[in-house]
């Protein structure tokens, strides 16, 4: 199981990229962590997601 | 007849005035680091005269815009500003409540290509544009590229929502995020200068937390 955002979800060996695709999340305005670390963008589609793992989306929403 | 005289304090009594605040460790502190903020409207610019009040040593204030009307609701400008780039009002302002520091500005947009090269003498840097996807593409560029800096991000502050749910969540041991993560202006359709200067407090004072090294405790 791999935790996202707090939600145990059955996707262990799947990538980064392959989960986002199953969301709505707009790519250009998110940032990724994964076990404490940021995943950079670039790495979203080689990055699998493994048993244990615990990953947070952080989507930013508009004003300032 | 009246003098012409000098009535601000002297540099040697306005230190003296923030370790009595602040206590003589925690101020050495903050005079010694330079803080970074990206972005000087309604969030940086409020940011920003935290930050020189508590006496961080150097800020670097950047903006490629300038001071409009509609800005001055929340913004830290006056109306005699309209017109003016904000580095250089912001610069003004703040030299007013802290002489003292020392304050460097860029009068330019943030993009991929400059963001180390503008960046890179910061300790902590202030995430505090306007549009998502400007903040994403910070926020990603900093933590990839310069890991050993801290950065500090606000995200979720537009409308009228409570001023309980402005929060802010350590995402890795580098990276706090402030806000509410929820309230768009593109959906609220307002901001208020109340809720955005709560968020930007929340900035500032994850900042100064964080030269405290208060925030591991958490």
């Amino acid at each position: 199981m791999v935790k996202i955002n707090g939600e145990e979800l059955n996707i262990a060996g799947k990538t980064v990229a392959e989960y986002l695709a199953t969301t709505s999340y707009d790519s250009k305005r998110i940032a990724v962590e994964r076990n404490g670390e940021i995943v950079p963008k670039a790495q979203y589609g080689e990055t699998v997601l493994k048993d244990g793992d615990s990953l947070e989306v952080v989507s930013f929403v508009g004003g300032g | 007849m009246w003098e012409v005289v000098d009535l601000i304090p002297t540099e040697n009594e306005w230190n003296k005035a923030l370790c009595q605040r602040h206590g003589e460790e925690l101020q050495k502190r903050f005079s010694s680091a330079t803080v970074a903020v990206c972005g000087l409207g309604g969030l940086g610019s409020n940011i920003a005269v935290s930050l020189a009040r508590a006496g961080i040593g150097r800020l670097l204030l950047i903006d490629f815009d300038r001071v409009d009307i509609t800005n001055l609701h929340r913004q830290q400008y006056k109306v005699n500003q309209i017109g003016k780039y904000k580095t250089e009002a912001l610069f003004e302002n703040l030299k007013e409540i802290a002489p003292y520091i020392e304050i460097e500005t860029q009068t330019c947009q943030i993009t991929e290509e400059n963001t180390v090269h503008l960046l890179h003498e910061a300790d902590i840097i202030c995430e505090a544009f306007d549009n998502a996807e400007e903040k994403a593409m910070l926020t990603n560029l900093v933590l990839e590229s310069m890991p050993d800096k801290f950065l500090v991000a606000a995200s979720g502050m537009a409308g009228f929502g409570s001023a309980n749910t402005i929060r802010t969540r350590k995402i890795t041991s580098h990276f706090y995020l402030c806000g509410d993560e929820e309230s768009d202006v593109e959906s609220e359709g307002s901001l208020i200068s109340s809720r955005v200067m709560l968020c930007a407090a929340h900035q500032a004072h994850t900042v100064l937390r964080i030269l405290a090294k208060q925030i591991e405790n958490e």
